[in-house]
């Protein structure tokens, strides 16, 4: 028998989150709440600076009334969701077919050399981090980016400067 | 011929709006079938005769999957449609949701109609922001102009429609994962079967179909099934989007009729960049084999001839390759992506993809053994048809394609440890 104290799940969260993913909830049958545990864990992670703590997975856990293991197997398997702090702009870079062969290397070797970065790293300053990422579904934009939820195409190292440095 | 389905609104301003859909007749087929009461039966006859077939990929006949739902057995069933646009090449749906969001909420809701089903789920990509958002807003159009919610126009039919968005996961793309992954699980394939029709989302009925099949669904009954039919050629019924990418000028998603010749459908897309020589074509998705330049330009872009090559048509993505390519660099990434992707359920996928990966890698790098070229048709030979889902079967495919028609450009890798391209 546990003694824990059994949180009061419409404590968690701020009122925005909570809102945001009770609209999800109400999307899908009442019995199946577990149905907004991806868009629950994005909704927290955009909260949180972009990226997921377990205590924060504990909270979605038993804000959906689900096991928490049920909720690690998702944050894990899905690869938009961080379990390591990324940076404020989180550079998305295509490399799959149709980017490689329009030169997405050179645009990964430029974002490399100017933020002073490989995949999977932060930049010091905590604003940039960069990331290789499977087909996005703009291959005829090739090369092409996604930072947070914008896509940017054709892209050459004078644009990707441009679109650095248009980010606060 | 080009434009006539699911892109006929692209020549309007701010063709995604209601009024614009509306000015080109939009939801006046849902109103007639609301009000004149078309028996379902009719529907489905109607989509079976165009000869529709899934636009995912899979090409399986769409009237045929609905005619499996049993529209009149008790309890809840759905609709699905798969915008998880993910197969390497591919990028029609985003168009699609982003320009004619509407003329796919209304085949969603005839698709509703014709099984029974009062709900639907969209399941759009996680990356997919800016259509996600787009669809949003054509939902709330819908809502506010009576398609959406209940007793339709008065025809006491419901139908509600929501947006899922999934988060990063290509295996989601397969029809039972994203049933799993809309139940807010791992995209894990089911066993099939029971089949969606019986068992699917939440246990209940659900037929699932792509954006660009469900999107075809009112001009279908709009014209008639005979008219798409018609537009297409035997087998291949209708136009299709074509998304083409790779080393050419005016790269794009163009829909034009099914058995437009290949070499037509490069002089859209602007020809060969720098004049240079067009060296491969995979015409359907990274999973389809290969087909070499030379042969690709004699053929036709439909279901038939591109399976008589030994590749497949699929979701109608066509990345074109010229003559500065290294095969061994592009199936070194392509492996890569299975290998990356595989869900892990099955041993021959989660181990044999990475198999793949490493071997063609060695070889790329300049490690490559002898035994390797027949080493990875082993390998691919013993992860097809072995899995519960078809990424086995995908992984395998480009480099049993790739081995087919370039293996020497492999041997020539393993003998000189380097590029045969370019070698000079």
């Amino acid at each position: 028998m546990s003694t824990s104290v059994v949180k009061d799940v419409t404590e968690l969260f701020n009122p925005e989150v909570r809102a945001e993913i009770d609209r999800w909830v109400a999307k899908y049958p009442p019995e199946w709440k577990q149905s907004a545990v991806m868009a629950a864990l994005r909704i927290v992670q955009d909260d949180n600076g972009g990226w997921l703590t377990t205590d924060l997975m504990n909270d979605v856990a038993a804000y959906l009334d689900m096991p928490a293991i049920a909720v690690y197997e998702v944050a894990t398997f899905y690869s938009m969701y961080e379990l390591k702090p990324v940076g404020k702009h989180k550079v998305c870079v295509c490399t799959n077919v149709s980017c490689m062969i329009n030169n997405a290397d050179t645009i990964v070797e430029h974002l490399e050399k100017r933020l002073g970065i490989t995949f999977g790293e932060v930049t010091e300053d905590g604003k940039f981090s960069l990331k290789e990422v499977e087909c996005l579904g703009a291959c005829g934009g090739a090369p092409m980016m996604q930072v947070g939820k914008q896509y940017y195409e054709n892209l050459t190292p004078e644009i990707v400067d441009a679109i650095l440095e248009g980010l606060e | 011929m080009a434009n006539e389905v699911c892109l006929r609104t692209l020549d309007l301003e701010r063709p995604w709006l209601l009024e614009q859909y509306q000015s080109r007749g939009g939801y006046e087929i849902l109103k007639k079938v609301l009000t004149e009461k078309t028996p379902p039966d009719e529907i489905i006859e109607e989509v079976k005769k165009s000869g529709l077939r899934g636009r995912g990929g899979a090409g399986f006949p769409t009237g045929l999957k609905w005619s499996f739902i049993s529209r009149n057995a008790p309890g809840q069933k759905f609709v699905v449609c798969n915008s998880d646009e993910g197969e390497p090449g591919t990028f029609k749906d985003r168009d699609i949701i982003r320009y004619n969001p509407h003329q796919l909420i209304e085949g969603m809701i005839l698709a509703g109609y014709a099984i029974g089903a009062t709900r639907g789920y969209n399941y759009i990509r996680g990356e997919f922001w800016e259509p996600y958002e787009r669809f949003e807003h054509a939902l709330e159009e819908a809502r506010k102009a009576g398609y959406l919610g209940e007793n339709l126009l008065g025809s006491g039919f419901d139908f509600e429609l929501h947006s899922h968005l999934g988060a990063g996961a290509y295996i989601c793309g397969e029809e039972t994962a994203l049933l799993e992954s809309v139940e807010g699980k791992k995209g894990q394939p089911r066993y099939k079967p029971p089949f969606p029709a019986h068992f699917g989302l939440y246990g209940c009925p659900t037929i699932t179909n792509n954006t660009e099949s469900l999107a075809s669904i009112p001009m279908i009954l709009e014209k008639g099934g005979e008219w798409f039919s018609d537009i297409g050629v035997k087998n291949s019924g209708g136009s299709k989007l074509f998304s083409i990418s790779g080393n050419i000028n005016n790269p794009g998603v163009f829909e034009i009729p099914m058995g437009t010749p290949f070499s037509k459908l490069l002089e859209m897309a602007g020809g060969m960049k720098d004049g240079r020589k067009i060296k491969a074509v995979i015409p359907g998705g990274s999973s389809a084999p290969v087909i070499p330049g030379d042969q690709m330009m004699e053929l036709t872009m439909d279901y038939d001839a591109i399976a008589g090559a030994g590749s497949m048509l699929g979701s109608g993505a066509v990345v074109v390759l010229d003559d500065t390519n290294c095969m061994v660099k592009v199936l070194d990434r392509m492996s890569y992506f299975y290998h990356e992707e595989s869900c892990g359920q099955c041993t021959p996928c989660r181990e044999g993809t990475g198999w793949l990966y490493r071997v063609v890698h060695r070889i790329e790098t300049g490690q490559g053994r002898q035994e390797d070229l027949d080493l990875l048709d082993d390998v691919a030979g013993k992860i097809s048809g072995k899995t519960i889902c078809a990424l086995g079967d995908a992984a395998a495919m480009p480099v049993q394609g790739m081995l087919r028609h370039f293996r020497d450009e492999f041997q020539y890798h393993i003998d000189h440890k380097r590029c045969m391209v370019g070698a000079g």
